[in-house]
This record gives C-alpha cells, structure tokens and sequence, in this order.
C-alpha cells in the first residue's frame, strides 16, 4: 500500500460525495431523524425502553447506510471502467479499499458524532460508560458495513442486485443482533449462529456502554467487529482482478 | 531499426464460451502510429485489453517492452483508453485529472499539459457528467497521458468528433509517436487508415494484413481501404481454421 494512493482514493470518494448534496444531507440526517422517530414512540409509554433499543440502533444505523452505500458505489466504479483504469495503474487493491473504508469512516464519524450528541442531549440517553467510546463503536460499525459492502458487490453485476444483498446479509443479523430476543434466550441453534455475526457484537458494545461503566467488556466487542471488517475487507481485495474475462 | 515495443504471439481468448481471438501473432512497432481497423465486433477490444493486460487468456504470449503484458513495471508505461469514457461523472475535469494524476505520482503541471493537450481549458472546471461524448472522452484521453506512457494504446478515440478536432489528436498521435511512442488506434471507420503509419486489418478475430497502408492498397490495387478489405475477404485472406466460432 502507499499512503499517497490510500489518501487519493479517500479525497476523491469525500469531494464525490460533497457533490452530491441529497446524498451528503440523508448520511448526516437520517440517523438523527430516525432516532427522534424511536424516541418518540416510547415517549408517552411507562418504563425506559428507549434506553433500552435506543443503543442498538445506534450500532446499526451507521452499519446498515454504510453498506449500502459502499455496495452501490464500488458496483458502479467496477461497471463504469474506472475501477479496471485503476487497476491497470500503480494501484494496490489495499490502497484502493482502504481509501474507501477511511473516506466512509470520516463520514460515519461525522454520522454518529451527530447521532450520539442528540441521542445524548435532547433524547435524554442515559449512558454509564464514558461518551466518546459510543462513537468510536459507532465508527467500527460503521467500516464493518463498508467492508461488507465491497465484499458483496463483487458478486452483483447490476445496482439492483447490490440492493437485494442488503436483506440478504443484513437482516438475519438485525433479527439475531438481540434487539427483538436476548441471544442468550434465543434457540440454541440461533444463539450459535448470532455468536458468530458481527452485528451481535456491536450491538453488546453498544448496550454495555449504556448500562455500565466498565468498559473492558466493550474493547473485546469491539475488537471482534474491527476482525470482522477487516477478514471482510481482505476477502473484498480477493475480488478484485486485474485481469478478467 | 525500428524496435517492437508490442509482440504478440499465437495470442488465443475465449470470452464466454466462444473463441474471440482464434490464434493470432503479429508486432507494433515503437515511434509510431498503428491503425487497428475492423468492423465493430471482429475482436479490436479484445485484443487491446490483453495488450493492456487486463483481459484473461487461454493461450499464447502478450509481450509489451519486453516484460508480460499486464506485469507491475508496465503500469505506468502503458497508457490505455477505453471506448467508454472511464472517469468520474460528478467530477470536474480537473477534478478528475489530479486524482489519477495524484495515483500515478504525477505532479500539477502534468495535470495542465494534459488538459491543454486535448484542448479541454475552457471546460476544466465543469463535471464531466455535463459534457458532450466528444469532451468526456477527451478526459478519458487526457488521463491516458499524465504520465506520458511509452506504450498508448486508444480503442476509438475519434468517434463522433468535430473534424478540426479529429485532424488535431491525429496531429497529437504524430506527435507522440515522432518522439518514440508506440500508438495503438482502433477504429471502425476506414477513412482514418489514411492517417496512420501501419495497419492492422481485422476480421472475425483474426489480421488479414499488417502493413504500411501504401503497400495495402498496392497489393490490392485498389485507391481505397474499404477496397483493399474487400479484396482480401474476397481472396480468402480472411478465411483460417474456424473452429470453435459461434
């Protein structure tokens, strides 16, 4: 890899999207829309159930934008001729994902800087563990999605498949992530399977953050969601060709 | 003596199940510029992109200045041109030129030369997406030599260009060819032949001549291109061992 290229490739991706105002303004907005949205259907309900959701979504959101994004945009850099440009240039693949994945880790820390702090403040988010962590997972999550998301879109040949792998890889893990069941109360089967999906421990970051202040607990969560991303990205490096049929 | 910057030898490509390009061997020569002419489908593509090194192939030998086509130490010595235009819509211009100018480590003032050399100055600062066919394919062409590759191979660079423009990149193609460029053009259009150094004349995947376009259409005697193609499908030039083509 040269730093040079890696920065290239991160500088290009960030001024594509500062172009794209729609696109700039629902990856800074949404998640702050959507979680005023969540707030609010528990506001006038008993109990603190928002305390309790609110993390996971907070885990999930920068995850679920982020692969999609990366799977639309990397699709259409492999199908528009530039990606084969590149390739045929002094070019790493290591270079070409990891300006990628830093490019969208600014953004997805822009995102959830946004999303904590509102979270936080107006929501009134109730978090034991220090604050700051919250984004760093957040930011994990966040290159997870797009590590996914450069893997997946090596085997859609149009934007429209790119899209359909979302319910594919995603949801299985929202609905194993422990939002809906506690994984230890799920069927062993399923808890099994929730054991080895990163979102699963995204999720436990984000809720042991919440609910406690020790912090030990979340480094190993988050350790495992960067090994994640970072299997993801070396199996997305192994799709790229130089040569092709 | 003039030196082979490209050699390719009993070159064989499948693409999809069906054999594109049957077995073919032939040498472009540094220092100047080669016309590859043939009808849309008969395989020019194909085998610009096993010279460039991105095309898989099932057999034979590709070798550009001496070292496998596609290999690391050609990467920046090779510039290529595809027929889309592969850069960055909702990017401008210059945007795009500093990028790839920036991956290949080439420094602002190449990113200018290159911008003025296929006249895009008064568009630098629009995106690319804006532009006409012709502009974005300039920029595409404008990418190509950034780092003033010795090797420059063009699938149809003048397709549906204004003529003074046309009559200008040919120029520029001399140009770079007068100072030890190998430059590789394709084109579907016959009336270009005229312009070029050498030809290569294809049909279904495989050269029927390869010579100066003098000695082609005096071989033939015949004034014109079109001519001298027809002649050589006509005598049977073209017909090889079919196997394998759909």
């Amino acid at each position: 890899m040269t730093p040079r290229i890696t920065f290239a490739v991160a500088a290009r991706v960030l001024t594509q999207i500062r172009r794209d105002h729609r696109t700039l303004a629902m990856l800074l907005l949404l998640p702050c829309l959507l979680m005023s949205l969540l707030w609010w259907m528990f506001d006038e309900l008993p109990g603190n159930t928002f305390d309790s959701i609110g993390p996971a979504l907070l885990a999930m959101f920068p995850f679920i934008i982020m692969f999609l994004v990366t799977s639309v945009t990397t699709l259409r850099e492999r199908s528009s001729g530039t990606l084969e440009r590149l390739l045929s240039m002094p070019m790493g693949k290591g270079d070409f994902l990891g300006g990628y994945a830093l490019a969208f880790g600014v953004i997805a820390a822009v995102q959830s800087v946004l999303a904590v702090t509102l979270s936080v403040t107006l929501l009134g988010l109730e978090v034991q563990g220090p604050v700051w962590l919250l984004t760093v997972v957040a930011v994990a999550d966040a290159v997870l999605g797009t590590a996914l998301g450069l893997f997946v879109s090596a085997f859609a040949q149009t934007e429209f498949q790119a899209v359909q792998f979302m319910p594919l890889i995603v949801i299985p893990q929202i609905l194993l992530c422990g939002l809906f069941v506690a994984r230890d109360a799920l069927p062993p089967v399923l808890e099994a399977i929730s054991n080895v999906l990163p979102l699963s421990y995204a999720t436990d970051a984000m809720t042991h953050l919440v609910t406690s202040a020790d912090t030990a607990e979340v480094w190993q969560d988050l350790a495992v969601v960067v090994g994640f991303a970072v299997a993801a990205l070396s199996l997305g490096a192994a799709t790229l060709r130089r040569r092709t049929a | 003596m003039v030196n082979n910057a490209v050699e390719v030898r009993d070159l064989v490509v499948e693409r999809g199940g069906k054999r594109v390009l049957p077995g073919i061997s032939f040498a472009i020569p540094e220092g100047q510029v080669t016309g590859l002419l043939g009808p849309s489908g008969c395989g020019k593509t194909t085998l610009m992109r096993a010279i460039v090194g991105v095309q898989k192939l099932r057999s034979g030998t590709v070798e550009v200045l001496g070292e496998p086509a596609g290999s690391r130490p050609l990467r920046d010595r090779v510039g290529y041109v595809t027929q889309e235009a592969s850069v960055y819509d909702d990017l401008s211009v210059t945007e795009n030129l500093r990028f790839f100018a920036r991956v290949l480590g080439v420094s602002d003032d190449g990113v200018q030369r290159s911008i003025d050399a296929v006249d895009l100055g008064a568009n630098a600062a629009q995106v690319v997406g804006n532009l006409s066919g012709g502009q974005r394919s300039r920029v595409s062409l404008a990418v190509a030599l950034l780092d003033q590759p010795e090797v420059l191979v063009l699938d149809e660079p003048t397709v549906g260009l204004d003529p003074v423009l046309r009559r200008d990149l040919w120029a520029m193609f001399h140009r770079l060819a007068d100072s030890g460029v190998a430059v590789l053009v394709s084109s579907h259009v016959m009336d270009e032949a005229q312009r070029c150094d050498r030809l290569l004349l294809m049909r279904e995947g495989r050269i029927i001549a390869d010579d100066t376009p003098r000695r082609i259409l005096d071989a033939a005697g015949v004034a014109e291109i079109e001519d001298a193609f027809l002649a050589l499908v006509e005598s049977g030039a073209a017909d090889g061992p079919k196997e394998g083509v759909a």
